[in-house]
């Protein structure tokens, strides 16, 4: 019997994104909340993430924007007097955190229980050595290993293991600072940075070659336990499992060896006492079926969530009841909502994840992968075979290849492209290689990759090649067909054949060869399921499920695709709210989108869901089943937004405004020549199609300069360039990006203030809006920046103004639905930088700020139906709500941590307060910044910003915090009377230098203006800022930041502990 | 060589031979198990059905054909074999031959290109019936393998002993598994394994345990018989899959056709009196009906999906039965425990 005691739970969220700890968890919390509701039970979150569904209106009944750390957990405990405290759900951010309680007695004091795995259980799977003796005591192997608490202790260890061994660092998120080491000089190194962040090293035989294999496991407290999933990576041992490419179900594992892994994995969570789910990671040898295991999971984790969606058995929800006491077998199967949770389910489909990287936003960063988490997402692609399911997951994770293998790809190029290491593109990479005549032998022999995989590859290459023999040649019904199950798309078809995309597209409709749409309903077919969730495949020959009745003719959402830097789960949310608002309005939702790590293809947040492609063709697939009564196109970012045109040219009808208004705002000469005609300014710009015009123009309208290609598919090529030189350094080291782009100028607004505006309007008409203020001058993309709403520093004469120019715009392009305008001010002067007619990365931040529902708004006025009535204008909040960019440079070893006009940042939060300090304060908490400051390296860069951050550093001063300066800050802060110390720079080779300082953790803070904007200085203060990255201590290279984050230091706010609610509740009191 | 599958109420689809190229008629069934197909085909339960794998890729780890004792009988049983796709490359370091060569040595038809999804849905909505593998648009007479006596197909025709242990089981051999066999020698029984239709209760042994096995139990009012004398007695029986169901019969119970069976490795079973649900291997189309047996039976085990009878334990003798199969092989190895459950009754007589 479930407890009866639990009336109220506290859920402890993950906090901002960040790598190895991402979307995943606002899929899981907002199951588990789901679940609790369910049982009656109140529900208070706590999560800085304001850009989640899970603290959006309608799943939590209390939800606390705070930083989930145990000096605030412990306040809302306090407040809230919970019965319960939910960790499973929070990644590794959530389970520290509430260990650290547990520890210091404060659930014990309070009360509080802990549901699901106890913390002994936690603390067994964690510990390392604790986990490694309790897997013995049940006889099951974990790789010969030894834990030590020093260097010299773990040198020894690791010769008695003989090298090369593994290193792992306990407590940490997605194995910080593991990795093979080759000798001991490499182990020296790695061990010496690692136990920066740890204060235990494990030392591991290293097991090369061997296949790494995931189960998912759920258990009860009457000791039921299942395996619900397993999952073999295409990579093996050595690569992260976050940074593999995994299938699910396991393809090259026998019955026996299948099991043998299950009942192991079985046995040690009953040795655990785990209740709920969790994930053991094994290593197996590829010849003789020896195992270890390599790792357990007490918690929900990136792998659960994307076993979820590979199975359709929803393990966050069972997970949740099967903490509160409930038995698996008490749970309702809710995909057949007949049967029961106790099984496991039959897959007849496979999966292919793919991780999603976006190394090339960083300079200098190393892409080769390994035991540490580099990606920032996941896509999921579903087939009936290998070689379907690669090709979808590779097309849907958006990186420009168009399958696994492109006409060009067969291209003799001199020297073949290294295909051997792990890198991001390596599975493409051995396409050509497969394609330029290395065997599958060679390449399974040097990358460890199980031979059956690289005959999938290779499988797809040849016919590749086969299509390319028929360039110019209709292709026969059997070629086509079997190029389309193997999932070639049509562009690559097109490619090899030499025809159009639309000319394959229709020799398919002649030939009636479409996909079928076959449901995921856990049993293969085996019972009746009322299962929504869907994926198409061209091994198929009838559909499972019926177009929808005419009067229930649905609404068809596109979600955002894979996580990545730029656009993340915020279009999760914009979209998740939309459908849910369609719902509430009595339409059926259909919603499509890829990524495993989202609430929006959770199965109940839609009528269909459609696991696929946001490609073109497969909306076309989709639309022809479900004729829609319109598409949403504006509340998955980017992406689904640039399908509008092309969605509208095939006939399909669009909500809100018009594809041709969209492409108005998108087409940089038609926008253009809008703000002229409607008197609004903007900076002087020029789009050239070589770069030999660009230095004449840039000296015509004055340097600094942004220069960027025309179009970006990923990766870092905007830069600013304050003279000729820089302008050349740029062009010529950017010289690949525009030799396939045109170069857009644009002069660059020094000092200017950045704002955003956010609104929805109808018509032409705004309905609401927002206005933002960045703390961080121009220069900084808007991602990296801190944003606070309403806006503190802006004249009133500047609010107008966008105000008017958003009126303007709205009506010269006619907007219905969402959508964010970027301006630069300076002094009074309002120009226009970029304009998106979509939700914008900081709808859910601003909606939730002002208590204004704006993706409501955007549906209301979508269906012609009258918005939300605005309570309250953003300028007369009682409260003021700041955004802060989180960054993951911990993850990314050797990139110069600054924030500059390329987005770098993984995540964010956003936090409210009375006042702009103590919200601030609040969300530079939630993103690892601590206070007091007690001791800070200041080095401030040119002359203008010493001047500018002169207050400052008297703040801090008066603050009490110690002042160390490099030496050229000092001697300024001297001359003006600031008390400081000067230490020396890195390389002088000194004692006391700001390296020393680090290393030492003398200072709790690092301030350090980069000298200009631009170019990687290979310099000292790069050195500081990836030194402080390296010893986890937070770091400015903004001055307008760090001036703010001083002045908040001379007097920190009281930080009040109130919920969301309490603060919109005063907002709207009478 | 194009091929079809035709099913008796008429539905037809079309796929490739990757088998034997002769046509074959059998009953066609489903199992929705991920792995261990070189198992399941050598599982005479089959004999006589055409097997669909729901799982769409099958033979990527080839099959241990030169390791009888990886297999689970000493030749391919199923009458035919359906599947979405084949591998035609597979890799393990146990594998002996493909999928494709095994088939066709063993001179069973085999079909891919199916969507066998479609097919399995099709087969739940209308249950199990007749169907026929058609390479080349030969024909074949339709086949009921429920209205033939297959074991005598699959039993062994002399008995044959193994082991040396102290106490002796006599496995009766209705088309065993050979992984039962391998779970009694494992905890250290002399197993002396005999024809089906040996006379049970003539046989000396300790302990009797009534194996797995094809075809509709109704059928074989011999063999039937020969279990209800040994019923009388005292002797400790384990009764697997069919051998349970011919204990029930035996028994006077009733026993039934299932719309369309349970195939799979993923059947969760209730202990009865218990909260502890087990993960079965499960392979048959009959069930035994829960409303008809006597007291002196008790359910021990339930289908946690439909309810249907998994296990019978006698109220007073050492006689027990499971329809699911604890020798797992393929699937899961969750209930084993049944085996040494019989050992306890063995070595508390």
């Amino acid at each position: 019997m479930p407890s009866d005691r639990v009336q109220k739970v506290l859920v402890l969220g993950s906090g901002a994104l960040k790598i190895g700890e991402a979307g995943e968890f606002d899929y899981s919390g907002s199951q588990a909340i789901k679940a609790f509701t369910e049982e009656g039970i109140e529900t208070v979150l706590v999560n800085p993430n304001i850009a989640t569904v899970q603290t959006s209106q309608g799943l939590a009944d209390k939800v606390y924007l705070l930083p989930v750390q145990p000096q605030f957990v412990k306040d809302i405990i306090e407040r809230e007097r919970p019965d319960a405290i939910f960790l499973s759900c929070g990644g590794q951010t959530a389970l520290n955190c509430g260990l650290e309680l547990a520890e210091s007695g404060v659930l014990d004091e309070a009360g509080v229980q802990v549901l699901g795995t106890s913390i002994e259980s936690i603390r067994d799977a964690e510990d390392r050595q604790r986990f490694a003796d309790r897997l013995r005591s049940i006889n099951v192997k974990t790789p010969e290993s030894k834990s030590a608490k020093s260097l010299e202790e773990s040198i020894a260890v690791a010769d008695a293991i003989g090298y090369p061994v593994m290193v792992r660092f306990a407590y940490t998120l997605g194995g910080l600072g593991s990795g093979r080491c080759a000798d001991r000089a490499e182990f020296v190194s790695r061990v010496t940075s690692g136990f920066v962040h740890s204060s235990q090293v494990l030392v591991e035989e290293y097991l090369e070659g061997w296949k790494e294999v995931e189960y998912e496991i759920v258990r009860d407290r009457f000791d039921n336990c299942v395996a619900i999933c397993n999952m073999e990576n295409l990579d093996p041992l050595g690569i992260h499992t976050g940074e593999s490419i995994v299938v699910a179900p396991s393809q090259t594992l026998d019955n026996d060896e299948y099991h043998l892994l299950r009942d192991i994995g079985i046995r040690v969570f009953r040795a655990l006492g785990l209740v709920g789910e969790g994930n053991i990671q094994f290593a197996l040898h590829p010849k003789n079926g020896d195992y270890r295991v390599i790792e357990v999971n007490p918690r929900l984790s990136r792998s659960s969530a994307l076993a979820s969606k590979a199975t359709g058995y929803p393990l966050a929800y069972i997970a949740t009841k099967l903490a509160l006491g409930y038995g698996l077998a008490d749970i309702q199967n809710p995909v057949t909502q007949t049967t029961t949770a106790c099984f496991e389910p039959a897959l007849d489909y496979i999966v292919v994840k793919i991780p999603r990287w976006d190394l090339s936003k960083f300079v200098l960063s190393s892409s080769e992968l390994g035991t540490g988490m580099k990606s920032v997402g996941e896509v999921m692609g579903i087939g009936r075979s290998f070689e379907e399911a690669l090709q979808k997951a590779l097309r849907m994770v958006d990186t420009g290849a168009e399958g696994l293998i492109e006409d060009g790809g067969f291209d003799r190029t001199e020297e073949l492209i290294p295909w051997g290491e792990p890198r991001p593109d390596r599975i493409l990479r051995i396409g050509r290689a497969l394609a330029n005549g290395v065997t599958a032998n060679e390449i399974s022999r040097v990358t460890h990759i199980h031979p059956w995989f690289v005959a999938g590859v290779e499988n797809i290459v040849a016919i590749g090649r086969e299509l390319r023999l028929k360039r110019g040649q209709v292709l026969s019904e059997v070629t086509l067909r079997r190029a389309k199950q193997a999932g070639f798309s049509d562009v690559q078809i097109a490619g090899f054949i030499g025809a159009s995309s639309s000319e394959v597209a229709s020799q398919r409709s002649q030939l009636g060869l479409h996909p079928a749409v076959k449901q995921i309903d856990t049993f293969a077919g085996e019972f009746p399921a009322s299962t929504n969730y869907l994926y198409l495949t061209y091994h198929g020959s009838a559909n499972d499920v019926q177009p929808l009745p005419e009067h229930e003719r649905p609404v068809v959402l596109l979600g955002a695709g894979p996580y990545r830097i730029g656009c993340s789960v915020e279009f999760d949310c914009c979209c998740v709210e939309a459908a849910r608002s369609f719902r509430r309005r009595g339409h059926r939702t259909v919603i499509i989108n890829c990524n495993p790590e989202t609430v929006s293809t959770d199965y109940d947040e839609s009528d269909r869901l459609y696991f696929e492609e946001l490609s073109l063709e497969t909306i076309i697939e989709i639309l022809r089943l479900e004729s829609p009564i319109g598409v949403v196109v504006s509340m998955g970012g980017q992406i689904s937004n640039s399908l509008a045109g092309p969605l509208k040219a095939a006939g399909v009808p669009i909500f809100g405004t018009d594809p041709d208004d969209i492409d108005r705002a998108e087409d940089r000469h038609a926008f253009s020549r809008m703000l002229d005609r409607e008197g609004i300014k903007q900076p002087a710009w020029r789009e050239m199609s070589s770069i030999s015009g660009v230095l004449e123009f840039c000296e015509d309208v004055g340097f600094p300069v942004l220069v960027r290609p025309s179009y970006v598919l990923s990766g870092s090529a905007m830069a600013i360039a304050t003279g000729p030189a820089e302008l050349s350094e740029y062009l010529t080291s950017a010289a690949d990006a525009f030799s396939r782009a045109k170069v857009v100028v644009s002069r660059f607004i020094e000092d200017g203030k950045e704002i955003e505006l956010d609104g929805v309007a109808a018509h032409g008409e705004i309905v609401s809006m927002t206005i933002g203020e960045h703390i961080e001058n121009a220069g900084v993309h808007s991602g990296d920046a801190t944003i606070v709403v309403p806006p503190q520093r802006i004249f009133s004469e500047t609010d107008r103004r966008i105000r008017e120019i958003g009126r303007k715009i709205a009506r010269a392009l006619n907007i219905t639905g969402p959508f964010n305008v970027q301006f630069i001010a300076r002094e009074n002067d309002v120009m226009v930088i970029e304009c998106n007619l979509r939700a914008s990365r900081s709808l859910p931040f601003v909606s939730k700020v002002t208590n204004y529902p704006y993706m409501e708004a955007a549906v209301a006025v979508f269906l012609g139906e009258e918005p939300p009535v605005e309570e309250v204008c953003y300028r007369d909040l009682k409260h003021v709500g700041v955004k802060a960019p989180q960054f993951s440079y911990s993850r990314l070893q050797g990139v110069d941590p600054r924030v500059g006009v390329e987005m770098a940042s993984t995540g964010e939060v956003g936090c409210l307060g009375e006042s702009f300090e103590e919200a601030f304060m609040k969300a530079l908490i939630a993103v690892g910044f601590r206070f007091p400051v007690r001791a800070v390296l200041l080095s401030t860069g040119p002359l203008k910003d010493k001047v500018a951050f002169l207050e400052g550093a008297r703040h801090l001063s008066r603050s009490g915090a110690e002042i160390f300066a490099t030496r050229g800050s000092a001697r300024f802060l001297s001359e003006q009377g600031v008390h400081c110390n000067a230490v020396g720079w890195p390389d002088d080779g000194e004692p006391n230098t700001a390296e020393d300082l680090i290393r030492n953790r003398r200072v709790d803070l690092v301030v350090n203006i980069p000298k200009n904007n631009q170019f990687e200085e290979l310099s000292n203060d790069a050195a500081i800022r990836k030194l402080a990255v390296e010893y986890g201590l937070p770091l400015v290279t903004n001055i307008q930041l760090a001036c703010r984050l001083a002045l908040m230091c001379s007097q920190l706010p009281e930080l009040q502990i109130r919920s969301l609610d309490e603060y919109h509740s005063r907002v709207s009191a009478p | 060589m194009n091929s079809r599958v035709e099913l008796q109420d008429g539905t037809v689809c079309f796929g490739e031979s990757f088998g034997a190229t002769r046509p074959v008629a059998g009953e066609v069934v489903f199992n929705t198990g991920m792995v261990g197909y070189p198992e399941s085909l050598t599982d005479p339960s089959y004999r006589g059905q055409i097997l669909v794998f729901t799982y769409p890729l099958v033979g990527n780890y080839g099959v241990p054909s030169g390791r009888l004792s990886r297999l689970e009988s000493d030749e391919v049983q199923v009458a035919g074999v359906i599947v979405a796709q084949f591998s035609r490359f597979h890799r393990h370091a146990d594998a002996d031959a493909s999928l494709q060569g095994w088939l066709r040595d063993a001179d069973v038809p085999a079909i891919s290109g199916i969507d066998t999804r479609f097919l399995t849905r099709h087969l739940r909505a209308h249950g199990s019936m007749l169907g026929k593998i058609l390479p080349d648009d030969r024909d074949v007479a339709w086949s009921n393998p429920n209205d033939l006596n297959l074991l005598s197909e699959v039993s062994i025709k002399e008995p044959v002993e193994s082991g040396s242990g102290a106490k002796t089981v006599l496995l009766v051999d209705f088309g065993c598994k050979r992984s039962i066999e391998t779970s009694l020698l494992r905890r250290g029984f002399r197993v002396k394994r005999v024809p089906w239709n040996c006379c049970i209760s003539n046989e000396a042994a300790d302990a009797v345990l009534l194996s797995n096995g094809p075809g509709d139990p109704r059928h074989y009012s011999g063999v039937i018989e020969q279990v209800a004398l040994e019923l009388a007695g005292d002797r400790p029986v384990l009764g697997v899959c069919l051998g349970h169901q011919l204990m029930a019969l035996a028994s006077g119970c009733e026993v039934f056709k299932l719309p369309y069976g349970h195939r799979g490795q993923n059947q969760p079973c209730r202990e009865v009196g218990t909260r502890r649900y087990f993960i079965t291997s499960q392979n048959h189309g009959y069930a035994v009906d829960l409303a008809t047996i006597d007291g002196v039976w008790l359910p021990w085990f339930e289908n946690g999906n439909d309810g249907t009878c998994e296990g019978l334990r006698h109220s007073q003798k050492p006689h027990m039965s499971v329809q699911f199969h604890p020798e797992a092989r393929p699937g899961p190895n969750d209930t084993a425990f049944v085996f040494d459950r019989f050992l306890e009754l063995i070595h508390a007589k």
